[in-house]
């Protein structure tokens, strides 16, 4: 599947796109197909999101991996500190990106 | 130490209204990102992995109590309580909002601190020795005429678009504690046969893509011409440096293309063209300049000896204090390496506890270093225990100054958007290692040094032992390089062989530490015992 990431303007937290707007988490990152070009360039003007770009991605059981180890960290947060990523008290949560 | 006048304070305040009122443009949408990314990279805010990342200069690593207080209350307020201390003697946050950037470089000028020149193709924060201004070896304090270069190139409008971004690092001593000959332009300060004080010009050095030694180009520079030889050296670079290649547009490029003979002779040709426009500051300036580096009022009668009864007191004292000029004093350094920790990360509290504690100690100074930790330039020697068990309580008393454990480490992938891979757990894993097997207490001096990729941040070409990650069809990867220094004896790793993967590279170092301690003779650093018996026996261990 392909999804849209970014970051948010003001927090310059990552985001996903659901589909109808942009979610923190990416297991709600729905797949685009062929349209994501065209929803980047209406959210950035709605300026609703900084940077935006496409990535390949799957679905697995336990939710949206995307391809590459640099945005499954993305939609998590550092691995060095747990405390400070999306799922805190899941200690899997490091494992499952890398 | 340097306090700004009113014009420094000036400038920064304007600086800090003009960014505020274009974040707010950029979130009102009267400026796109396209627009907006040039100008907040200029004031230091990058937009990394998880959030902004804002950049704080730190001129010379030298902050005073205020100045440490402040970062620790804006980690505190606008980030997530820590911030982290950069291999250029600078501090990032991670996790700045937008909307709170003005406030922040607001609290920072407060402070008289800022985050200009922090990013971009200028010249960016010079460093300097972290015991500039205590050390015993040292000819003289090297921060004035590093100040007197901030000063210089602060806006600098010839030199606000190089070619590619530029780095600068003075020293004064013999040895080298800031890694100068692999900077942009590496300046030492020494004294000719006549006793005079005079500017070593090393030029074209750097890390990287490439990485090179700068060779000198001039070893003794009048200090009344110090600035007209730096605009000469900028000059040919700036007009010749390569614009149309990224990666061949640093100044080492330009150097190793044109070779050391000919670069210098057309700095020395730019120079006497410069000498005739008479455009060197006042010398009265650096002499202004100078006062505020004056010595602090050291104790006359500060006894020199130390209680070392307490064992771990006496490791500590041993492998965390450096010599000082004034009897009866030492510089000691906090270690930001707790074993398993993250290099170079302080909590809010630390910061604020090591401001505390510069106050109490050290003349209200404390200094970044490179290898990211922090020191207290001026302790008694009898304040040394009980700065000692003060910190001990707070974390931040580990023994490790210079040792396996005190690793480098870049970001990486964990914050970083440019990397490949992750180089902080890569550091934890092996502090981690070298502790659980006890190794650790018997190597010496072992400088590790890892980067998450060839940018170099973390300096693994000049690793005793260098890590670099790479990117393997989407999985992470490590190559290992040994035999690179960034001291007096600078020289550059070699790459052993193929890499590891995460689990193998930890393996790899501790089995390049073995043939080190069953090959080192009489006292050798793993670096001498690396360079007497090269490279083969460690590639035998690590290949077969
Ligand atoms: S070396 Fe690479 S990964 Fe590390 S901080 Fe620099 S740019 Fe980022």
């Amino acid at each position: 599947m392909k999804i849209l990431t970014g970051n948010d303007l003001k927090t310059g937290a990552v985001t996903w796109w659901d589909g109808s707007g942009w979610s923190l988490y990416v297991d709600d990152a729905v797949d685009v197909g062929d349209g994501g070009d065209a929803i980047i360039a209406r959210e950035e003007s709605a300026r609703r999101i900084n940077a935006p770009y496409e990535i390949e991605a799957e679905k697995t059981q336990s939710g949206v991996r995307p391809a590459h180890i640099k945005d499954r960290i993305r939609g998590l947060g550092p691995t060095v500190r747990p405390d400070l990523t999306l799922k805190p008290g899941d200690p899997n949560a490091v494992r499952e990106v890398i | 130490m340097y306090k700004y006048d009113q014009w420094d304070q000036a400038m920064v305040d304007a600086r800090v209204a003009e960014f505020r009122d274009q974040c707010q443009r950029r979130i009102e949408g009267k400026l796109t990102e396209d627009q907006f990314k040039p100008l907040r990279l200029m004031n230091g805010l990058y937009l990394q992995l998880h959030a902004y990342m804002l950049r704080v200069a730190i001129p010379y690593g030298t902050l005073s109590g205020a100045q440490m207080r402040a970062l620790g209350d804006i980690a505190d307020k606008f980030d997530r309580k820590y911030g982290h201390f950069t291999t250029r003697q600078n501090i990032q946050y991670n996790w700045i909002k937008l909307e709170d950037a003005g406030d922040i470089l607001a609290a920072l000028a407060k402070v008289e601190m800022h985050a200009i020149q922090t990013s971009g193709n200028c010249i960016r924060n010079i460093s300097s020795d972290h015991f500039a201004g205590a050390a015993a070896d040292e000819v003289v304090d090297p921060r004035p005429y590093a100040e007197l270069l901030r000063q210089w190139s602060s806006f600098h409008p010839e030199f606000s678009y190089l070619p590619r971004k530029f780095k600068f690092a003075v020293i004064a001593s013999e040895t080298d504690r800031a890694a100068m000959r692999l900077h942009d332009i590496g300046i030492n300060i020494v004294r000719n046969d006549a006793g005079e004080l005079g500017a070593a010009f090393y030029v074209g050095g750097g890390m990287g893509r490439t990485p090179m030694i700068a060779p000198l180009i001039n070893g003794f520079v009048p200090l009344d011409r110090l600035i007209t030889y730096a605009e000469a050296c900028l000059r040919v670079y700036n007009r010749y440096g390569r614009r149309d290649n990224k990666y061949k547009a640093r100044i080492k490029i330009l150097v190793h293309e044109l070779g050391a003979e000919e670069y210098t002779r057309q700095v020395e040709e730019e120079f006497a063209l410069l000498l005739a426009q008479n455009i060197e500051p006042p010398f009265a300036e650096l002499e202004r300049i100078r006062t505020y580096f004056e010595d602090p009022a050291f104790a006359a009668d500060a006894p020199d000896e130390l209680d070392r009864s307490d064992p771990d007191f006496a490791v500590w004292s041993d492998r965390n204090t450096h010599p000082h000029k004034a009897p009866g004093y030492v510089s000691a350094v906090i270690s930001l390496k707790p074993v398993g920790g993250i290099p170079g990360d302080a909590t809010a509290d630390q910061m604020r506890l090591m401001a505390d504690l510069a106050g109490e100690y050290s003349f209200d100074e404390c200094r970044v270093t490179h290898t990211q930790n922090i020191v207290l330039p001026h302790v008694r020697k009898a304040d040394l225990f009980a700065l000692w068990q003060k910190l001990e309580a707070a974390g931040l008393g580990t023994p490790n100054l210079d040792q396996v454990g005190d690793i480098i480490a870049c970001p990486g992938l964990d914050y970083c958007s440019l990397a490949n891979a992750r180089s902080i757990p890569i550091a934890q894993q092996i502090s981690q290692r070298f502790a659980a097997n006890g190794k650790g207490e018997i190597l010496g001096e072992l400088k590790l040094k890892i980067s998450g990729c060839i940018n170099a941040c973390g300096h693994h070409h000049a690793g005793h032992i260098g890590i670099l990650g790479v990117d393997k069809k989407g999985v992470e990867n490590y190559q290992l390089s040994l035999g690179g220094s960034e001291a007096e004896d600078t020289s550059l790793g070699k790459i052993t062989g193929r890499g590891f993967d995460e689990a193998g590279i930890v393996d790899a170092v501790e089995t390049s530490v073995d043939v080190y301690l069953a090959q080192r003779q009489n006292g050798e650093r793993f670096l001498d015992t690396y360079r007497r018996i090269g490279m083969e026996p460690f590639k035998e261990a690590l290949y077969g």
